[in-house]
């Protein structure tokens, strides 16, 4: 299911079919925040999740979306960024 | 010179998962050779497999590795884990991380997981395919993961030579011990039970056409007809046997001989290489032919293979002189994974003092060799020579020793 906007339930599936999730961290909890590398996905992980969004919701992100020092809160707001219609010129 | 002694086995075989559910099997005979039932092979012309069962990789493995990892790096790891808890290692606790290493054999790489890719890359588009394809269908990456698992930063390769590289494995890792790494995570675990492994494997013209799993894979016998692919093998925890000793452990027995060689080119009218093989094992173990106890043979299971082996044999031991048997026709052959099963299934013959039978075979008397059939033979065992083969013309050879409490 494509949802628009892009929220933090459909990263939580994405990171979870493409990279799977480390036992030790509770993805359901607060992770907005924390880095995803402290989440324990490393930049293949991250290549993998870029990948799948990208494909998924027709968008292309930058390599800046997609750092292990970048937070859910950050991909999502980029990927968001990435969705919304162009601004309509004004006449 | 320092031992290379084994101290933890690691099993994941057709015939059982873990090494209790392997030997048992072994020493009964029971066969695991059935029809393929990981994909439909019924349009192909080779139609049974040695498949493993009831292996659910997310029963032993973090979620983290699952999309990362092709069935055969999973055996793997968990072969591995086993391994270590056999020996008694916690890799985290035990050893500096630069003091173990690993050296797997592979043969084919990850085949399923590179079929499914490929796939996606055909029809769907490059955009499709996985990040982790990088590496996961990679020869190297069974050895990769094991390291990276287990925070092994020492030594580490892959020797890629079919079934022969299941024994090449073992030799360069008791090579490394004499360098001075304590710890080496050594063997091999192949699966490559997806159409794209099936066709490659195909390849080769060895395997057997027929559909009756009871009389499909009969080395050394008059009805012949090439061999069953299986999937699995057994990974070998191996160590410096004075660091090992150190920690009161007797272990397995000692890898002491090793001798590997080429086959000259065919039609050459050159002797085939096995045989020099054989005894450059022998004499690298400073055993005689009389000394050693058992022959895990390769059993290639095609009559041209089957002689050259028997030959060999005859010619080093004497005709009928040493026990020889061939357990993989329980499993199938498996890749590079056959030689390190072997090797498990002699340190265990060793310890228990228990040949396993070859099953299924009735000998032809023209190869003039003992093969053990019918029922497991109980004796006295000190010495063993496993013996494998890959395709091309890899030749090798490895004695153990049966390990004594010092």
């Amino acid at each position: 299911m494509t949802h628009i906007p892009f929220r933090l339930d459909d990263l939580r599936r994405i990171l979870r079919e493409g990279a799977g999730a480390d036992e030790t961290v509770d993805l359901e909890g607060e992770i907005l925040d924390t880095d995803f590398g402290a989440l324990g996905y490393e930049s293949l992980a991250l290549l993998e999740t870029g990948s799948r969004i990208e494909r998924e919701y027709g968008i292309a992100l930058g390599d800046d979306a997609l750092a292990p020092d970048t937070t859910p809160r950050a991909l999502i707001e980029a990927v968001n960024g990435e969705l919304a219609p162009a601004p309509q010129p004004q006449s | 010179m320092t031992d290379a002694l084994v101290t933890g086995l690691g099993v994941v075989s057709p015939t059982g998962l873990g090494t209790d559910a392997f030997w048992s099997a072994t020493v009964e005979g029971r066969s695991a050779i059935g029809p393929v039932t990981r994909f439909d092979a019924d349009r192909y012309p080779a139609r049974l497999a040695g498949e493993i069962a009831g292996f659910v990789a997310e029963d032993h493995l973090p979620g983290r590795l699952i999309p990362q990892t092709d069935r055969m790096t999973r055996l793997a790891l968990v072969a591995a884990d086993w391994a270590l808890d056999d020996a008694g290692i916690d890799p985290a606790a035990d050893h500096a991380a630069f003091d173990m290493g690993v050296v797997t054999a592979s043969s084919s790489g990850g085949f399923e997981f590179g079929q499914n890719e490929l796939r996606k890359l055909w029809s769907q588009g490059g955009q499709y395919v996985s990040a982790y394809q990088s590496f996961a269908w990679f020869y190297a990456v069974n050895s990769g993961q094991i390291s990276i698992r287990n925070g092994m930063k020492g030594p580490s390769g892959v020797i890629v030579s079919d079934q022969a590289g299941g024994l090449d494995a073992l030799a360069h890792t008791r090579r490394l011990i004499r360098k001075g790494t304590p710890l080496i995570v050594s063997g091999g675990v192949d699966a490559a039970l997806c159409p794209w492994g099936w066709v490659a494997q195909l390849a080769s013209d060895r395997l057997t056409t027929s559909d009756a799993p009871d009389s499909a894979y009969l080395p050394f016998d008059k009805d012949a007809s090439g061999h069953v692919p299986g999937e699995g093998g057994a990974i070998l925890l191996v160590e410096d046997a004075v660091s090992a000793r150190g920690r009161g452990v007797t272990g397995y027995g000692v890898i002491a001989g090793y001798g590997a060689s080429f086959d000259p080119r065919p039609d050459s009218g050159r002797e085939p290489g096995l045989r020099y093989a054989i005894e450059v094992a022998l004499t690298d173990a400073r055993v005689t032919a009389d000394q050693v106890d058992v022959v895990f043979a390769d059993a290639a299971g095609l009559p041209e293979l089957d002689r050259v082996e028997a030959d060999a044999l005859a010619a080093v031991f004497g005709p009928g002189a040493v026990p020889v048997t061939a357990p993989k026709t329980t499993t199938g052959r498996l890749g590079s994974g056959g030689a390190p099963l072997d090797l498990a299934g002699a340190l265990l013959a060793l310890r228990h003092g228990v040949i396993p039978p070859t099953v299924h075979v009735r000998p032809d008397p023209g190869y003039r060799i003992d093969l053990v059939t019918g029922a497991a033979r109980e004796v006295a065992l000190r010495t063993a020579l496993v013996v494998a083969r890959g395709y091309g013309g890899f030749n090798s050879a490895v004695v153990v020793r049966r390990a004594e409490p010092s």
